[in-house]
């Protein structure tokens, strides 16, 4: 069909000024996307250092390449840096950013002003975070449950938190400007059942952040206000009931982890249907599993509780909670799964990376289920158990989908294809290096090994052997998109407006855009993401 | 990709050729939104929006005070009394009128009157709240003077010594963070009456004077609940009977 080679465009959003200035007092969602990715990407590299000092540690049982201190350390930053500094703004910040506005036809987000200064937030409460560890580091783990983050510990943990205190107002401010970009930014004709299903994804996703966020921030603010003045909110010895900070931690980061999946199951919407060429099987559907994910996601913190002396009818009640999650998210997979059928499918790396993330984040979804049912709990908590739960999810899940949407968008976001053999290589890798990482820790956690402990029984050994094994290929697999993407700024050829033959607004515009978007506001008529004959047509 | 078999390329969304035509344009319009319709709608709704999360920001805190005041209901009863009730009922009336000053303000906005009687009612706005917050100083410089503040230094007469300094601590961090919003809000007046000032607010485009009016009404009604809760719940028994 191409006769002639595509061009990208001479005027876009990248060569719209080249100053640093340009960049740091820019007001463009698709420059600030940029910012954000290349902060979280050196986020997740930190993040990725700790993990692989934690995996060289568990190769033997004994603790000989670090002291008990310094591992409890790394397995602290290593959470706080990839929850709240990688994962909870990996997609919304970078793609949604990106996205979000054009996907909606508008010239920008509701408010660029904004946008920007929650990219500054995120890097002051970066800042904090690593000032913290690198003067000595935080040792209470990710979750800073009091009284040991409050009076016991004698780490930074005033420090981190208020790293995470003021991160958490870059995430307000994301899903504030995504909620009303949606509502009031919409093209003529754009309506809400016309919208791409990423947005849907990150609307719901934006719910959470602003619902959920303000709640940990003032308990990380209590613990630091706690620590440093002395008030009795948290510690026993001072009245406090540590059972509360549990509660109003978790009825945000529980919720917090559908911040990490929703939007990587928007992702896996798109690709679904780009790549087998079929509209979403029951659209609607799709969409309100991500809000009806967004408001059960909400009622179930007090699964993280069965075994810290709540009641036994409250825990009851969570659990069956619990296992209505479930239903939404299952209606996802099985309306993927329906899309692919009969569908023309093609094995481009995005759409590996979909098929990935169907099969890991079922995977890590049941392992949830059993992790609600209350006896099955006793058995499995703070096990490696749970371990493999959530990275069968986060990283499984919300990292392939960030992945798989990074390969599909780069064309977009930056005019330039990239090695597509090294793309499947690579996107072959992280799978195969995930599961031997992860499927090895269900069975050690099953067996009894605790979480969090530098030391472990030599029975298990073999186990963890296998898990540093994986980790290795784990993390050879990130590294190299991170290097064919980097080349491909310069040598890759040139991507051209649609390269994947895709629908929706975002491909109908140059790539990389132009700094204003669309040359006029488009009036649209009809469901951007239609890949069959309209339903007007009749069965052929 | 160059061997790769020609991609089947759908037929493009149907957008209109025309585009949607641009309504003319106002000074204070930004350049991304079509009108300012548009703009004020997104404006305020952000503001509700953020007024929301403060909703649940300020949650967490009432959450701990529904959660110990249950666990010591006359310990928290016995604490209250040590709160200067008139003082407290002074500052209400006071945020009420500043409430009723900002409301005049955004009218005053909302009807083109003149830029004066605008800064006059924002002034007022401002002034009530310093009114408030140096009634706020008063009643803490008190708590110290009568150490009553969370710490080392905490002393106290009554039965029930512990819950009241957990009293305490729920007060200092409600009303402290409460007065922070109030320092805050009185900062955004400040900069709205500087703008009012220059001429800037009309019946054509008053969004910031709303925006920051519904901010200021959210910081008052937090009070509304916090002087009852610290207050006046169980005001009426008797210290240390039933």
């Amino acid at each position: 069909m191409e006769t002639t080679a595509p061009t990208a465009p001479t005027l876009n959003y990248l060569n719209n000024g080249y100053g640093l200035k340009s960049w740091l007092l820019t007001k463009d969602h698709k420059r600030i996307a940029l910012l954000y990715l290349w902060s979280i990407t050196a986020f997740f590299f930190l993040g990725g250092f700790f993990a692989l000092m934690i995996r060289i540690e568990l190769l033997t049982p004994a603790s000989d390449f670090v002291q008990p201190d310094t591992y409890n350390k790394l397995f602290t930053m290593h959470g706080v840096v990839m929850v709240f500094f990688f994962l909870i703004p990996s997609i919304p910040a970078v793609l949604g950013n990106f996205l979000v506005p054009i996907m909606v036809g508008a010239k920008d987000l509701a408010f660029p002003r904004i946008n920007l200064l929650s990219w500054y937030i995120y890097v002051l409460g970066g800042l904090f975070t690593i000032v913290a560890a690198v003067t000595g580091g935080v040792d209470t783990g990710w979750t800073f449950y009091a009284p040991y983050s409050t009076s016991a510990s004698n780490s930074h943990v005033i420090l981190a938190g208020v790293g995470i205190f003021i991160t958490g107002f870059s995430s307000i401010l994301t899903g504030l400007n995504f909620i009303v970009t949606v509502h009031r930014m919409r093209a003529p004709g754009l309506t809400w059942f016309r919208l791409p299903l990423f947005v849907w994804a990150m609307y719901a996703t934006s719910l959470i952040m602003i619902l959920g966020t303000p709640v940990i921030a003032i308990t990380v603010l209590l613990v630091a206000v706690e620590r440093g003045l002395h008030l009795g909110i948290f510690d026993p010895a001072l009245g406090g009931d540590p059972i509360l900070f549990q509660h109003l931690f978790w009825f945000y980061s529980h919720p917090a982890v559908y911040i990490m999946i929703l939007p990587a199951m928007g992702v896996v919407s798109e690709l679904v249907q780009t790549f087998s060429r079929k509209n979403i099987f029951g659209y609607s559907f799709v969409a309100f599993s991500s809000l009806a994910i967004a408001v059960i996601g909400f009622l179930v913190w007090g699964h993280h509780l069965f075994v810290s002396g709540q009641s036994t009818y409250a825990g009851l009640m969570f659990s069956l909670i619990s296992f209505f999650v479930a239903i939404p998210s299952a209606v996802k997979v099985f309306n993927w799964t329906a899309t692919l059928y009969k569908g023309s499918i093609s094995w481009d790396s995005p759409m590996l990376y979909a098929f990935g993330f169907i099969g890991l984040f079922t995977i890590g979804g049941l392992t949830g289920l059993f992790l609600a049912t209350l006896g099955m709990d006793i058995h499995l908590h703070d096990t490696y158990f749970i371990i493999a739960h959530f990275h069968y999810v986060m990283v499984g899940g919300a990292i392939m989908g960030y992945l798989g949407g990074l390969h599909y968008w780069w064309p977009k976001i930056t005019g330039r294809m990239y090695p597509e053999g090294w793309a499947k290589f690579a996107a072959l890798n992280i799978f195969v290096g995930f599961n031997l990482t992860f499927f090895p820790q269900f069975i050690v956690g099953y067996l009894g090994m605790p979480r969090r402990y530098a030391m472990y029984a030599p029975e298990f050994q073999i186990y963890n052997v296998l898990s540093t094994a994986g980790a290795t290929i784990l993390g050879a697999g990130y590294l190299i998109p991170m290097i064919y993407f980097t080349w491909s700024l310069k040598g890759a050829a040139i991507a051209g407006d649609n390269p994947w033959g895709a629908r929706g607004l975002e491909w109908e515009i140059p790539s990389p855009p132009p700094t204003e978007n669309f040359p006029a506001s488009p009036i649209v008529t009809e469901n951007t993401h239609q890949y069959a004959p309209s339903r007007e047509v009749g069965i052929v | 990709m160059s061997d790769a078999p020609p991609r089947y390329h759908p037929p493009p969304v149907a957008i209109h050729p025309e585009g949607h035509a641009p309504t003319p344009h106002h000074p204070w319009l930004q350049h991304h939104f079509d009108s300012m319709e548009q703009q004020a709608e997104a404006s305020t709704l952000g503001m509700w929006v953020f007024l929301v999360t403060e909703i649940m920001f300020f949650g967490g805190l009432f959450m701990a005070y529904l959660v110990y005041r249950h666990q010591s209901p006359m310990g928290f009863q016995e604490a209250s009394h040590h709160l200067n009730i008139y003082w407290g009922a002074a500052n209400t009336a006071i945020l009420i009128v500043s409430s009723l000053t900002m409301a005049l303000a955004v009218r005053a906005a909302q009807t083109s009157q003149p830029a004066k009687v605008q800064v006059r009612w924002l002034l007022a706005t401002i002034f009530f709240g310093l009114c408030f917050l140096g009634i706020k100083a008063i009643e803490y410089t008190d708590k110290f003077r009568d150490h009553i503040v969370p710490g080392a230094h905490f002393q106290w007469e009554g039965l029930y010594p512990k819950p009241a300094e957990q009293f305490y601590s729920l007060y200092f961090a409600m009303t402290g963070l409460h007065a922070l919003h109030m320092i805050i809000g009185i900062g955004i007046m400040a900069v709205i009456a500087f703008l009012a000032s220059r001429k800037t607010f009309d019946s054509d485009y008053y969004t910031p004077v709303e925006v920051a009016g519904l901010y200021w009404h959210f910081v008052d009604i937090v009070w509304i609940y916090l002087f009852p809760l610290l207050y006046l719940i169980g005001r009426h028994y008797t210290p240390g009977g039933h």
